[in-house]
């Protein structure tokens, strides 16, 4: 069970990263960054799971709840998720701008000076 | 370098970054076997301490809320990049869609599009502004619910076209409404100051748990944030509608 | 039970992960993304996360196709 819970943590940071690497589009390679990028999400709330735990949200309880999870990690990743998107966003205005000025999206037809 | 040695160097640096994984991985302790010390104190106290029921808006808001001003403000610098990345440049211009074809008259929106999407952006509405103020009591808050309201000015413009949720999103409202949200956080914090404790210290009176208002400090800084997030991501959809409906290249 | 749900949950994201990085297509690929989107919230819910599935949710149904299929259509523009 860790090993196939921190196994996919590995798994989605390198198959992300193996994404940007071999990118033909640069759409692509912003939205393999995010996959990348959730892997993290992910490690971060295994870390936190007790297992038999309930949320920690302390309402309408039944008699003998047992132990909540760890509710640090999920403010952590919480904020994580909105300002992922948000960078993400800011990625993708950069390539819209990159299309304009180089007239393609394939990253090895990018040069790094204009002709 | 070429595109197979590149994939050939990514084969070997990705092993060894498995490898690093692996060991790194192998070192934690078992999945779901214990919760760190300062998370089972941080369960027992904060529905006391704090007078709310949801635990991870505290430690958000309350026990970390400093880490979420920080997080709020790389929100406002994406959304600031990305306004100064799709200005028009120097040999664009803003020109608002019109009709190749006068002539013809466009047929308008099909009603039961038009009916999804009066209906659709009330009820979200409705949702985000709930999820922004209840973020104390149940799993929500300004994060979310902003996003939620954000997503009305996306549902206006699929149900209707540019020229419609042009006036919806006066570019003055939003962006004074993000540096609102921003700023609000610093000034909440401030008042802690002013009551002579710590920076962004809990001093508005905590209310009873359960109630729709509680936990002090917590429900207003969910409110600020839900206002800056809203005004983030729309902003942030103005900016990318604009480039495909407005901003055009010069005609030389 | 709930380690079944959190084994069947892990399965689905590695699998939506690399369905995303597969598909090259970048249109294609903004549906795989929803769908690498659900598979998350929903191994955030069986995780016991409320806030961090209602985030990802909110984010990956809404924030992200539309700025992928807005900078797509972008694109597209451009290039007639």
């Amino acid at each position: 069970m860790s090993f196939l819970a921190y196994g996919v943590v590995a798994w989605l940071f390198l198959i992300g990263i193996y994404g940007v690497v071999s990118s033909r589009n640069l759409i692509h390679l912003v939205v393999c960054l995010s996959v990348a990028q959730s892997g993290t999400d992910v490690l971060l709330l295994e870390i936190g799971y007790r297992n038999g735990g309930h949320a920690p949200v302390f309402v309408d309880l039944p008699a003998h709840p047992g132990p909540a999870v760890d509710a640090v990690m999920q403010a952590l990743a919480l904020t994580d998720v909105v300002v992922g998107a948000a960078v993400t966003a800011l990625l993708l205005a950069v390539v819209v701008q990159v299309h304009k000025r180089a007239g393609t999206l394939d990253p090895d037809q990018l040069r790094a000076t204009r002709d | 370098m070429s595109r197979r040695a590149r994939l050939v160097f990514f084969a070997v640096a990705a092993a060894a970054l498995a490898a690093a994984l692996g060991v790194g991985l192998a070192g934690l302790p078992s999945f779901g076997a214990q919760l760190s010390a300062y998370a089972r104190m941080l369960n027992e106290l904060a529905p006391r301490q704090r007078h709310v029921t949801d635990v991870v808006s505290a430690i958000s808001f309350d026990y970390r809320g400093i880490d979420t001003l920080f997080e709020e403000f790389i929100l406002l610098s994406a959304v600031a990049g990305i306004s100064v990345l799709l200005r028009p440049l120097s040999d664009e211009t803003r020109r608002l869609p019109q009709d190749k074809a006068p002539d013809r008259t466009i047929p308008p929106p099909s009603p039961a599009v038009w009916l999804l999407a009066v209906f659709l952006s009330s009820l979200l509405l409705l949702t985000g502004i709930e999820t922004v103020t209840h973020g104390q009591l149940t799993p929500g808050g300004g994060f979310q619910g902003g996003v939620i309201l954000a997503s009305v000015l996306y549902v206006v413009y699929l149900g209707t076209n540019y020229a419609t949720v042009e006036r919806f999103q006066p570019n003055a409202l939003l962006e004074a409404s993000d540096g609102l949200g921003a700023s609000g956080y610093v000034l909440i914090g401030l008042l802690g100051l002013l009551a002579g404790t710590s920076f962004l210290s809990n001093v508005v009176s905590l209310g009873i748990t359960g109630d729709a208002v509680s936990g002090g400090t917590i429900q207003l800084l969910n409110v600020v944030v839900g206002v800056e997030v809203a005004g983030g991501f729309a902003i942030l959809a103005s900016e990318f509608l604009d480039q495909t409906a407005v901003v055009r290249t010069r005609q030389r | 039970m709930t380690q079944a749900v959190i084994v069947v949950a892990l399965v689905w994201v590695a699998a939506a992960g690399t369905a995303v990085v597969l598909t090259r297509d970048p249109l294609r690929q903004a549906f795989t993304a929803g769908f690498f989107g659900l598979a998350l919230a929903f191994l955030y819910l069986s995780l016991q996360a409320g806030d961090v599935a209602l985030s990802q949710i909110v984010v990956g149904a809404i924030a992200l196709p539309l700025i992928v299929l807005l900078s797509l259509a972008k694109v597209r523009k451009d290039r007639e």
